[in-house]
């Protein structure tokens, strides 16, 4: 490979196979299903027949445009920059510098996984929309382009990387495994994963389509029916027989809430690893979709400690890492999605943070913000209550008094869970009951401090603080006023201390 | 470095500019009462009373408190706005994490020769600062001067 020479390089042959593949499985359904519905009444084959010569012109014609747009996308890794030339009847070139290139993640699909193709993402922190992504190259082809964008990214000096090292996912030894999580663990984590939505949605949709079942779900008459076979005692039993009917449809939709749960984690988590590399962390997993991603060090921006309602009884926490990276899609990056805390303590150090120390000095919002807080809530219900008691009979008002009682409960909760605290280089906002979680960002990396008060804020003296975190949010509700000048003056000290420039460029640890 | 008084005053013509922008609402408001009150038989004034003392109060008082309550500094390579009546926020942005800086002047900014600077930061909230109200060769200036501290920081 010639080391100045930039060449127009054409993503992998094999990635037409699966663009077609996939198109042609997004083109069958549809038709399958318009086929079942437009010949629903019989002499369906002469009709299938007659639109057949149809349904082939149309797969190959896409097929054409497919092959047609994999000729003409092209890119170049050149000596500053990738270009990415592509369309057919409309070209355009899009080039994106290395310095500009935040970060690289790898992507694999289950069907381009078969084949041994990878789709590579530039992020460039544009926002997630615009980012250039290339897909489907070998996973060797990937692999290379990410070292190469790295190195460029250290040292615009450095040559191109001239041994292309064909040993796809075999790194260095120099990674060091930080956390990881096997299958016992993925299957532990989906119990935790019961999602009462997913029960919702099976629960409607069992009522929608209940046409589909060969039973009506809700009949209990008709359990009463069915039970009547092998339990033929049990229909004698008549109420008896209809809990038993209802106590099995709740098991059902239980048992496919854990299952849910279940797969849906292990799809996602399954094989997680998440390691220390020189670039920084290293995270895959994925059962069907591998994800590969590196998240710089020096651009974690805060960090997230969360836990469940239950999961915490266990022992069981996540950590989550604030990226500037991460508003792109959405994508969180869990780093440990659910470990011990003697488990996420090696991984928080390695971030350059810190858990709060013992000794820290934990505040919560002033009562007279609680107060108003309790009462703005109330505002709504109390005079649903006085009207529903005066107008209505039949112990209609206990509902909106039960829901009035239920906020006031919630808001007290809230207060007395929702601490803050101000150390020497972090602070620290603690949040909820039910399932508390934990922000920590570090004071230096904060973009801009505001205080605020709102009319009620003014009149009785306390304010909140906004903090602009990059890839995140951060308030603080409920201070003094006295003391949300005294943070805001000591975190804008923090900030001055360094440009945000410098705080990108920073390779390994963060500055802390 | 707290308190109000090391503000920075905003230009006085802001003050004029917020006054015209109330005018201009005001007169609609001063003409549907008087379509009200035309169609109200009798001149009752139920109409007028209320709306002529919304008008004062928009067009006279709230600018007064509106620019009283608006300020600046830039003390300290940093950006300090402070605004708001109800709902009062005191922003500090340190150069240091300024990504881009604009200064716009619309319609009526230009006829009063003022601009509004704003400056971009990367957090993704409160990710951009604003500053109405300075006169068109202060923001310009002020860009200038956050742009030098910028590229002195970089360098």
């Amino acid at each position: 490979m010639t080391t100045r020479e930039p060449e127009a390089r054409r993503t992998d042959p094999k990635g037409f196979v699966v663009r077609a593949v996939t198109m042609l499985a997004q083109l069958v359904i549809p038709l399958g299903v318009a086929a079942v519905t437009i010949f629903d009444d019989g002499g369906a084959s002469a009709k299938i027949a007659w639109a057949m010569p149809f349904v082939i012109l149309l797969i190959l014609a896409n097929l054409v445009i497919a092959y047609l747009q994999w000729t003409r996308l092209t890119y170049t890794v050149g000596d500053t920059d990738i270009r990415v030339e592509s369309g057919v009847l409309a070209r355009a070139a899009r080039s994106v510098p290395y310095e500009r290139i935040q970060d690289i993640s790898l992507e694999q699909k289950l069907l381009p996984r078969l084949f041994g193709l990878v789709e590579v993402k530039f992020e460039t922190g544009a926002g997630g929309k615009d980012d250039l992504s290339l897909t489907y190259l070998s996973e060797a082809e990937g692999e290379r382009l990410r070292e190469l964008v790295r190195e460029r990214r250290e040292g615009p000096a450095a040559t191109l990387a001239t041994d292309t090292a064909p040993d796809a996912g075999q790194r260095p030894a120099e990674a060091e495994v930080l956390f990881a999580m096997g299958p016992k663990r993925v299957l532990t984590f989906g119990l935790f994963e019961f999602s009462l939505v997913v029960v919702a949605v099976i629960g409607g949709l069992a009522q929608q389509l209940d046409f589909l079942l060969p039973f009506d779900l809700w009949d209990f008459d008709e359990w009463e029916q069915r039970l009547a076979g092998p339990g033929q005692y049990l229909s004698g039993l008549g109420p008896l027989a209809q809990f038993a009917g209802l106590l099995f449809a709740l098991l059902t939709l239980a048992f496919v809430g854990v299952a849910t749960g279940l797969v849906r984690t292990a799809l996602r988590e399954w094989n997680f690893r998440l390691e220390r590399t020189a670039k920084g962390l290293r995270r895959r997993r994925g059962l069907l979709t591998r994800t590969d991603l590196v998240m710089p060090l020096h651009r974690v921006q805060a960090l997230r400690l969360d836990t469940g309602f239950l999961r915490r009884h266990f022992g069981w926490h996540g950590l989550k890492i604030i990226s500037l990276a991460s508003d792109s899609g959405g994508a969180n990056h869990d780093a440990v999605p659910f470990g011990r805390m003697e488990e996420i303590h090696p991984v928080v150090r390695t971030t350059g943070f810190s858990l709060p120390p013992e000794g820290t000095q934990w505040d919560r919002a002033l009562k007279s913000y609680r107060t108003d807080k309790a009462l703005l809530a109330a505002l709504y219900l109390v005079p649903a209550t006085i009207v529903a008691a005066l107008l209505a009979n039949n112990w209609l008002w206990i509902a909106p008094l039960a829901g009035l009682l239920f906020l006031l409960a919630e808001q007290y909760w809230r207060w007395k869970h929702d601490y803050r605290a101000l150390g020497e280089r972090q602070l620290y906002s603690r949040h909820g009951w039910f399932s508390p979680s934990l922000a920590i960002a570090s004071r230096v990396k904060l973009q801009s401090v505001e205080i605020a008060q709102g009319p009620l804020a003014q009149m009785r003296g306390y304010a909140s603080l906004h903090l602009g975190l990059a890839g995140g949010k951060l308030r603080v509700h409920g201070m003094p006023l006295s003391e949300a000048r005294r943070w805001r003056d000591a975190l804008a000290e923090s900030m001055a201390g360094s440009d945000f420039s410098v705080l990108l460029e920073k390779k390994g640890a963060p500055a802390l | 470095m707290d308190g109000p008084e090391d503000l920075t005053q905003l230009d006085p013509r802001y003050k004029s500019m917020m006054r015209l922008v109330a005018g201009l609402f005001a007169i609609a408001l001063l003409v549907a009462a008087t379509i009200a009150e035309i169609a109200i038989p009798g001149w009752t004034g139920v109409v007028w009373a209320p709306v002529t003392l919304v008008a004062a109060y928009l067009v006279l008082y709230l600018p007064m408190r509106r620019y009283a309550t608006r300020g600046y500094s830039i003390a300290e390579e940093r950006l300090r706005v402070v605004r708001g009546v109800l709902f009062h926020t005191d922003t500090i942005v340190p150069f240091g994490r300024v990504q881009h800086i604009d200064v716009d002047q619309g319609p009526l900014e230009r006829g009063f020769g003022l601009a509004t600077l704003t400056v971009h930061t990367a957090g993704s909230h409160n990710s951009s600062v604003s500053l109405p109200g300075l006169s068109h060769s202060d923001a310009l200036a002020m860009r200038d001067g956050i742009r030098a501290a910028i590229r002195r920081d970089t360098l």
